[in-house]
């Protein structure tokens, strides 16, 4: 058994490394972008009159029908269309790698679910927050940046790392656009040792063992957010 | 000066507020009572424009504004620079020290140095005897305190008028007092206030002025003495109410 492992964790340890840990954390970064650009603007309620005002109602009709496609199909199917499917269409820039299909498909579902997070965090914050802002004589842009999105960070923070956490294990959904992550890794080795049990076991405790060490830092996170709220005891 | 004239609001099922003519003058400490959903928020709240009433004019100093007619964000911010609010809950910005809430509207809105508005803060604090606080977040205070963190940090603005919605009903009877204690010094200062509550004490002790609204209306404008030494009948009733061993149940 620890022959086993003495063998085969170090290679999965270095595919995790190499493919894993960049996919999770580059898809994660621009997940939040997204998620929090988003939410923003599907939180803002604009004053605009006229053609601002269906703008802003075509833009915000644009930006839930992406969140309704990302959330309401699976991302194995997602990563098909991606990959598989555009370079049918024959436009260059739209025939991505492996890599970039991996990645635009993990950011624009994590996005999805998260902007989601970020949005229900702003409208938890109360109305009151933003009157005793108004009565102070502050702009709502001033309120929003100011009062509402400081505190609503908070609030995210823990439904934020649970989407890390999810999107550290989905990206061995990546093995289907040939990128060979730490599960593609595990499958061809199996095939060639006929252990799949133990390798398969292996795998899925080098998984537990990223996904551990990089949510290590959520605590401290979450620490420094709380900050400003009285201990849970 | 602020001068309501014709103002009227209604909401789908309650007419608010009826034909409402006042002048608030300046350095008055003016008191409105009257019984629960009579207006008086409403007014109060109309007067820094967090409540939009559906028609009449409104004039501070010298400029008029037609309240039928849609308000630019600009006129908005200018009415909410003349008035101050403190609410009944002390609403801190919980993510900001007592010093942050302080200077948060001073250096974004009036633009002033975060030097300056960090001095003028520690003399507001001092005057509310919470300068020690400064350094601490808001849940690590009491309500009064945060209660009179609010008014000084509505003070911090150096509005004209300050507007007070019941700013002691959440609290209890000591903290109650710190914070009457503050308001009656205000007062002393001339500051102009206008202010909703309860406490007949403080309104008997503290006003220039007393206005009784009941259903949307001003029923009553004068002064103290008036009002608590020769009220009329209705005002008497609505008095006697709050002594419950004269009371009826």
């Amino acid at each position: 058994m620890l022959q086993f492992i003495a063998t085969y964790a170090p290679q999965l340890i270095i595919a995790g490394i190499k493919y894993t840990i960049p996919l999770a954390l580059i898809s994660f970064v621009i997940a939040v972008v997204i998620a929090a650009a988003v939410a923003v603007l599907r939180s803002y309620v604009p004053h605009a009159t006229g053609l601002g005002k269906i703008g802003w109602r075509i833009l915000k009709f644009i930006l839930s029908f992406y969140v309704w496609v990302f959330r309401s199909t699976p991302m194995l199917v997602q990563l098909f269309v991606v990959f598989y499917g555009l370079p049918k269409l024959g436009i260059s820039w739209l025939s991505p790698s492996g890599w970039s299909a991996a990645v635009m498909v993990l950011s624009l579902n994590t996005g999805a679910y998260a902007s989601e997070a970020i949005r229900a965090a702003i409208s938890s914050i109360p109305d009151t927050q933003r009157e005793a802002g108004a009565a102070l004589g502050m702009t709502d842009r001033q309120i929003f940046l100011r009062i509402i999105l400081p505190q609503a960070t908070r609030i995210s923070i823990p439904t934020l790392a649970n989407s890390f956490v999810s999107l550290v294990k989905d990206t061995s959904l990546a093995s289907v656009v040939t990128i060979v992550e730490m599960f593609y890794l595990s499958q061809q080795l199996a095939a060639v040792n006929f252990e799949p049990l133990q390798m398969y076991l292996l795998v899925a405790a080098i998984y537990a063992l990223f996904v551990s060490i990089l949510s290590f830092p959520q605590r401290y996170i979450q620490r420094w957010a709380d900050r400003f709220v009285k201990e849970q005891r | 000066m602020l001068k309501l004239e014709h103002i009227d609001k209604r909401y789908t099922e309650h007419h608010a507020l009826q034909d409402i003519n006042v002048t608030f003058n300046p350095h008055e400490t003016t008191v409105i009572v009257g019984p629960s959903g009579s207006g008086k928020s409403t007014l109060l709240r109309s007067l820094n424009l967090l409540e939009r009433p559906d028609s009449g004019q409104y004039t501070i100093d010298d400029r008029t504004i037609d309240l039928s007619q849609p308000l630019t964000t600009d006129t908005l911010l200018w009415v909410r620079r003349k008035t101050g609010m403190v609410f009944q809950q002390p609403r801190m910005f919980d993510h900001l020290t007592i010093m942050g809430n302080m200077i948060e509207a001073p250096v974004h809105v009036l633009k002033q140095s975060k030097a300056q508005a960090t001095k003028h803060a520690h003399e507001l604090l001092a005057a509310v005897d919470l300068d020690n606080t400064a350094d601490r977040y808001p849940y690590q205070l009491s309500g009064g305190q945060t209660q009179r963190v609010a008014i000084a940090r509505a003070m911090a603005m150096a509005p004209d008028y300050l507007l007070l919605d019941e700013p002691t009903s959440a609290l209890d009877p000591e903290l109650e007092a710190q914070v009457l204690r503050v308001l009656n010094d205000l007062a002393n200062d001339n500051q102009s206030m206008i202010i909703v509550t309860h406490n007949m004490d403080f309104a008997r002790h503290a006003a220039d002025r007393m206005l009784f609204l009941e259903d949307g209306k001003i029923n009553f404008d004068g002064t103290p003495d008036e009002f608590f030494n020769k009220p009329t009948e209705r005002i008497n009733r609505f008095l006697n109410a709050f002594k419950f061993d004269q009371g009826e149940a």
